[in-house]
């Protein structure tokens, strides 16, 4: 009987450490990407932010109703001219993928910024042009990535879609993130 | 039959011990020191408040342990962001005036290891700080050392609550030497080639709160490469 408990604990011990090394104890959520292949061996894909429901914040000063409700941003006289969004970040399917960060500096030193974050696939960090060129639209380009957008370069457009025959009443449009990628060792052929 | 019992016994005596023996692991050790914390060319030394009520806003899944801040922020309920969590909050230079705004996006790691101690988070950090620029951090952090000294001593403790004294890093990547990347984004980091470090200090903590007294530091300093040019 003795040698029958030494057996299951060695079964156990080597049992569980199987099980942990076997069985990934975090399993990030995946939906299929709807990418298009480019023809230079890129692709391109579109990220949407449905407004004003995948808003999650907006952080600028002096705001008469803070979003969300209660949030208490900063008012000091150095973050003027500065906002910082937080959205949800929808695929052509409008299903939530990831979330993202746009911040914004208006004046001489101005920027747009954004941080697309998808937890399963990785981070993507890109400049866009202050100023909005034809059709309220902003061009930039990928300044960094994590993940699979790591070794990757390319174009990011922000386009802001006004959807008036929308279903829901509340829409206030679309903001579209045209991302056009190729990888960096393609980029060099 | 009583070998059959003696089996089954044998088996979960094999597993606990197992598993108190990850939970113990002395080889696990807590990270203190790293190359950047001794940098003598640091860009920026960036404090902030763990506590989401001390944050400008906090948001997860909504159930987890942290609650999301303020009450009404939206969720992070959709299946594919569920295992992140994202805190905006005020950053405080080393003399605990205000020096920006940061964006911090964390998701549980699919590289997580807990047969080598590892319990792993890939954040990013988008960071404002006025008059000087934007900058990203990207980091694996490992958070293995914070929950086997904080954590679980709280669960088991009958106050629900840990106090003491602890610091320690929490970056271990994605760099060589276990540091975090830093890409500049704008102003005087436009060009800049730094490496991070993330610490934890925390004194109270809570099993049914999560953070009380715990604060974050985030280290960024040039790298040696571009120090010496």
């Amino acid at each position: 009987m003795f040698r029958t408990f030494v057996f299951g604990l060695f079964l156990g011990l080597f049992g569980t450490g199987a099980l942990l090394h076997l069985v990934p104890v975090v399993d990030q959520h995946r939906v299929p990407s709807h990418v298009t292949v480019l023809t230079n061996g890129g692709n391109e894909e579109t990220f949407s932010v449905r407004l004003p429901g995948d808003r999650i914040m907006v952080g600028r000063p002096g705001v008469a109703t803070p979003v969300p409700a209660g949030l208490a941003w900063p008012d000091a006289p150095a973050l003027s001219g500065f906002e910082a969004e937080l959205f949800k970040v929808r695929d052509r399917d409008n299903t939530v993928i990831g979330v993202a960060s746009r911040m914004k500096q208006g004046g001489g030193a101005g920027f747009v910024q954004w941080v697309i974050h998808l937890p399963a696939r990785g981070t993507m960090f890109a400049a866009l042009e202050p100023n909005p060129g034809a059709g309220q639209a902003r061009a930039g380009t990928l300044r960094a990535g994590t993940g699979e957008f790591e070794l990757r370069r390319g174009s990011v457009r922000e386009a802001f879609v006004r959807e008036d025959g929308s279903d829901d009443p509340d829409s206030e449009g679309r903001i579209d993130l045209q991302v056009a990628l190729i990888g960096l060792q393609e980029e060099s052929k | 039959m009583k070998y059959f019992i003696s089996l089954v016994v044998g088996i979960l005596a094999g597993s606990v011990l197992l598993l108190a023996g990850l939970y113990l692991n002395p080889f696990v050790a807590r990270q203190s020191l790293s190359p950047v914390a001794v940098s003598d060319d640091m860009l920026a030394v960036l404090d902030y408040s763990l506590a989401p009520s001390e944050s400008l806003l906090f948001t997860n899944d909504g159930e987890s342990l942290r609650k999301p801040y303020p009450l009404k922020v939206q969720e992070l309920w959709e299946p594919a962001i569920q295992k992140t969590w994202v805190t905006v909050t005020e950053l405080a230079n080393a003399r605990g005036e205000p020096a920006g705004v940061g964006i911090k996006f964390s998701s549980k790691s699919e590289k997580s290891r807990p047969l080598r101690g590892e319990a792993l988070v890939d954040s990013v950090w988008h960071i404002y700080l006025p008059g000087r620029g934007t900058l990203l951090v990207q980091q694996v952090e490992n958070y293995w050392s914070l929950l086997r000294d904080i954590v679980g001593p709280a669960r088991l403790s009958s106050s629900d609550s840990w106090r003491g004294n602890w610091h320690g890093s929490i970056t271990v990547g994605p760099e060589a030497l276990g540091t975090a990347r830093v890409v500049g984004g704008s102003g005087e980091f436009d060009s800049v080639s730094a490496e991070a470090m993330e610490s934890v200090n925390a004194t109270v903590y809570s099993a049914l709160e999560g953070p009380v007294a715990m604060h974050g530091s985030l280290n960024i300093a040039r790298t040696s490469e571009s120090s010496a040019q």
